[in-house]
């Protein structure tokens, strides 16, 4: 059996530690060994969008990403995204536009459209299609979760101006 | 007189008709009804005491889940319909 | 929208999981962690069909981690007998026998050994380890293939079932029925114009997005404890019980969040595995399927030919409908034939019609239930044919859809009249519609139309509800929530008491905790486990009406409650001032609903559909897609909407691009969701939604199921939106670029 590494990070804007071996990926080092399960496992080889996580200032699909690789670096996860008890803009705007229905893709959804809204406030639908285009949902057929990521950037705008 | 309609794999054992009337006020009653005017139709219909599995019966448009217990009135419409398997 | 005065239904309250859905808190199967868990991995058939002569786990049993292993051995010694696990009887061989192999692998997927160990990495290590003899068997893959006199059998047991009688031929073919109607040859001729195709359609998945996964520990008291990702917790229990041979009683489900079902998490495939493996380690075991093996070793769709042949008069009236559709059921019979043949012209009034199923065995993986199952592959069928007839004699598609339009009082060719529909408004919707009149705008466009029918069932579901002192209640009952039901279920009894929807707490519990409740599945929750929360509301009524009776010395029966305020002659209370009042007026109110309904609704959906195709790739784009569904009364217009656009989108993944792509011996090669192309954000426009009320006389509100029939016309709309783009019909689905390009070619030559 592979000897464990040791990784320091940051998570969520806390600082962690972490043993993990060098095989498991980011993914199953958040869920299986930190206990973070907000970020949820679909397909495991990148092409479902459901383990997005923001590492430093990319967003990633934590699957692909190994858990050594959190070293020294700045994770963000769906844990990460309410402030205290005040939900996100994103967050009231999905529950307001109903756009989640089983609600697994939801928590991927949410950190990949605020990394989108964190640089560009002022998305059309095809940037938003185009930017969300790796996190698949089954159930909503996308429309209000556009719309949802609409609302949440026009409500930002307007607290920003 | 409730109307059973006969599905089109037992008509042989009804001379062709499609639909025939039957005495009954429960679907049991009327499946023993039907065997007296045509014998041989009930072991296609029924086993022991019960439906055979892959089918089901509905009165007057409906789908019964109690089978052979199910109410029949003096006009009703009774089908026996292909059971739906399997989760919907 | 709707014509009753309601306070509650037909708002958009929040749901009430949305706040732990959106921050990550909500708990699904694959989130539980307990102490002690092993991690179990499934050893899965690499062979189609293949007699196993003899399995060997020593390695494995000794690989460092490892428990405990099993394997279709390790059931309990028991006769073989027909079970009903609401599927219909089916030989309890068979029904172990997906479960974990027995004497055959009968597809490649089918889960032949189990191990668990420390860690799903060890667990999965050590499953390599197990060896397995396996005599490989030729494969058949379709269903004509297997309905050939000299095809390789699955079952040496199986014997055709024609309508009731077993006939003593061994075959692939578990069971034929026919329909029929009036005179089908004298319909034909009658007809002017008589259209006839054949179809393929190819095995598509219902692609949820969480992974099965089941957490069980077999208890020192004997107790079988199951956590698990289901749409039906009791069916979890019912036959986990039956394949471990133990009663009901020791079996307790709980049902985690799910993340997606679709009917493909309705059979049961891991729990009593980890059950098992629990037994022999003494520890909960955990089971995650990996994505592949929910590709390879769970429940898709069948695959299907079908033949369809319309007639019909210079006036546009039908006059004679036939179709032969035989459907592939994967290793065990069960295909969804039946509900195939039910709508396969459930939209028309056709005087002589014949129609005959086929239920037949494959060596794929057995067939699931996917969102109103067997419809979609025979409407698309239907609607081309009926799409190619209208063309023919020059009538509007719509309006020959109207001419011919099933209403209440229309017989089906499998027996039932319809009670009230709305088929024709739902056809008048679309017709009404800018988008149907709207200019294509470009070259190489085309508009297509396409409706479909799904009955919708009733079955059993209970509910309890107990009131607050602050004037909020509980609800709880037993109907896994995929898509917000514990919402319109909430505001189904809201609108009872007169409270807020907010003020209902609903929990959907174990099946320890509530009576029995079937599947969430079939469009059935919001009608009946809504119904069974209106009558446990309409009994808590009753008590606190004579609460108040008691208050205000006065007798229950001139007590009257309206929007929410209780009444008798110049007194009245809020709810929430009666309920602070129950303590002392003779203790805690519990109200109980249980119902095994009939009067389910059928529902009505219709397409409208724009198609640009690119001639030199055959690629298909979506330009505008506006989906029409009868759903009775829609509660909460958000879900109802979303159940319309999630449907359209799965039904345009079908049409479009999604196959099990199959080698010739039995592989399946694109098991991944990157070349299982569902649709993604960037493939779909915005989906127009109208939702059409044509209340259900059958339930207290009037609804009828919502989640289902919106998936059958995409396919048949979307088919023909591309022949009046490119001029080709197509016959097969998915209508995928190669698919295409094909077909133009073709037609060139």
């Amino acid at each position: 059996m592979p000897g464990k590494v040791r990784v320091q990070t940051v998570i969520n804007g806390e600082q962690a530690e972490f043993l993990c071996e060098p095989r498991q990926s980011l993914l199953e080092c958040l869920r299986d060994v930190v206990g973070l399960t907000g970020t949820k496992e679909g397909c495991n080889d990148g092409n479902c969008g459901a383990c997005t996580v923001m590492l430093d200032d990319r967003v990633v699909t934590s699957c692909l990403v190994l858990g050594v690789e959190a070293e020294g670096a700045r994770i963000t996860t769906i844990e990460g995204i309410a402030k205290g008890n005040e939900l996100h803009p994103l967050q009231r705007s999905f529950l307001e536009n109903a756009a989640l229905q089983c609600g697994i893709c939801t928590p991927g959804f949410i950190v990949a459209a605020k990394a989108l809204l964190d640089h560009e406030p002022n998305p059309t639908e095809d940037q938003i299609r185009l930017w969300l285009a790796n996190n698949l949902c089954r159930c909503t057929g996308y429309d209000k979760i556009i719309h949802a990521v609409q609302q949440a950037a026009a409500v930002a705008r307007e607290v920003a101006a | 007189m409730a109307i059973v309609f006969i599905p089109a794999l037992l008509r042989s054992l009804t001379g062709g008709k499609a639909s025939v009337q039957a005495e009954g006020t429960t679907v049991r009653q009327v499946v023993e009804n039907l065997e007296h005017a045509w014998p041989g139709i009930r072991e296609r219909l029924m086993e022991q005491d019960r439906l055979l599995p892959n089918i089901s019966v509905a009165v007057d448009g409906e789908v019964s889940p109690m089978g052979l217990l199910e109410t029949v009135g003096p006009a009703s419409e009774v089908h026996f319909v292909t059971a739906i398997k399997g989760g919907v | 929208m709707s014509t009753q005065q309601y306070t509650i239904v037909g708002t958009r309250p929040i749901r009430h999981d949305g706040v732990d859905k959106v921050t990550g808190r909500a708990q699904y199967g694959a989130d539980l962690q307990m102490a002690g868990t092993l991690y179990g991995h499934v050893l899965r058939s690499p062979h189609a069909h293949a007699r196993i002569k003899r399995i060997d786990t020593s390695k494995a049993e000794k690989f460092p981690g490892v428990k405990a292993v099993v394997t279709a051995a390790d059931f309990p010694e028991t006769p073989e007998r027909m079970v009903d696990l609401g599927e219909g009887d089916t030989p309890l061989s068979y029904a172990r026998g997906n479960v974990l192999a027995g004497k055959k692998a009968l597809y490649k997927g089918h889960a032949v050994a189990a191990v668990a160990a420390i860690n799903a990495h060890v667990a999965e290590e050590a499953a390599g380890l197990i060896e397995v003899d396996y005599e490989v068997l030729p494969a058949v893959l379709t269903a004509p293939d297997a309905m050939q006199e000299r095809a390789s059998i699955l079952h040496e047991d199986l014997k055709t079932n024609e309508f009731g009688e077993q006939t003593s031929r061994v075959s692939n073919v578990s069971q034929h029925f026919r329909h029929t109607m009036g005179d089908i040859a004298a319909g034909f001729a009658e007809a002017d114009v008589v259209v006839e195709r054949e179809f393929n359609t190819a095995t598509v998945h219902q692609g949820y997005i969480e992974p099965h996964n089941a957490t069980a520990l077999w208890n020192n008291d004997g107790r079988i404890l199951v956590w698990c990702s289901t749409q039906g917790a009791f069916v979890v229990r019912d036959v986990t019980a039956c394949l471990l041979d133990v009663p009901v009683s020791r079996v307790k489900v709980t049902p985690m969040e799910i993340g997606g079902g679709f009917g493909g998490k309705i059979p049961v495939y891991i729990e009593p595995v980890a059950a098992l493996l629990s037994k022999k380690t003494g520890k909960p075991v955990k089971i995650v399927m990996s994505r592949k093996d929910v590709f390879e070793g769970t429940g898709p769709t069948p695959g299907s030919y079908i033949k369809v042949k319309i007639g019909a008069r210079k006036d546009g009236r039908i006059t004679a409908a036939q179709a032969y559709l035989a459907y592939e059921a994967g290793a065990y019979p069960g295909a969804m034939v039946g509900p195939g043949a039910m709508c396969v012209f459930a939209a028309y009034d056709i005087a002589n019609v014949m129609i005959d199923g086929f239920d037949v065995v494959v060596n794929k993986p057995s067939t699931a239930a996917y969102r109103a199952p067997g419809a979609t592959n025979a409407a698309f069928a239907a609607e081309t044919v009926v799409d190619e007839i209208a063309e023919k004699l020059g009538i509007d598609p719509i309006d020959f859809r109207l001419k011919n339009a099933a209403k209440e009082g229309t017989r089906r060719a499998d027996g039932p009249k319809y009670r009230r529909i709305g088929c024709v408004e739902v056809l008048e919707a679309m017709k009404n519609h800018p988008h149907y009149k709207a200019p294509l705008g470009g070259p190489n466009r085309g508009r297509g139309v396409g409706i479909g029918f799904w009955f919708n069932i009733g079955l059993p579901s209970s509910c309890t509800i107990s009131v607050n002192g602050d004037g909020t209640v509980n609800l709880v009952e037993g109907s896994t929530d995929i898509g917000g039901t514990r919402t319109s279920i909430a505001m189904q009894a809201a609108e009872v008491l007169g409270i807020p929807a907010e003020n209902v707490r609903p929990t959907v519990v174990d099946t320890d905790s509530i009576g029995f409740t079937a599947v969430t599945g079939g469009s059935r929750t919001t009608f009946a486990t809504g119904w069974a929360a209106y009558e446990a509301a309409q009994d808590v009524v009753r008590q606190m009406k004579e609460r108040a009776a008691k208050l205000w010395e006065t007798d229950a029966a001139s007590v009257t409650l309206e929007r929410g305020v209780f009444s008798a002659g110049d007194k009245s209370m809020t709810f929430a001032e009666l309920a602070a009042k129950i303590d002392a007026t003779g203790g805690p109110i519990v109200g109980r609903g249980a119902v095994n309904p009939k009067g389910a609704g059928g529902s009505f959906s219709g397409n409208i559909v724009d198609v640009e195709v690119d001639p030199e790739t055959g690629k298909v784009t979506i330009l505008r897609f506006t989906a029409v569904q009868d759903v009775g009364t829609a509660i909460h217009p958000s879900y109802v909407e979303g159940q319309m656009q999630g449907g359209s989108a799965q039904g345009i993944g079908w049409a479009l691009n999604e196959e099990y792509y199959m080698s010739s011996d039995g592989t399946m090669m694109n098991s991944s969701l990157l070349d299982y192309r569902m649709p993604t954000a960037l493939d779909l426009p915005m989906i127009d939604t109208v939702i059409v009320e044509v209340p259900n006389p059958g339930h207290p509100f009037g609804v009828r199921g919502v989640g289902e029939a919106n998936i059958i016309p995409p396919p048949g709309a979307i088919a023909n939106a591309i022949y009046h783009a490119t001029g080709v019909r197509m016959q097969r689905l998915p209508m995928n670029p190669p698919a295409i390009m094909e077909a133009i070619w073709s037609q060139r030559d």
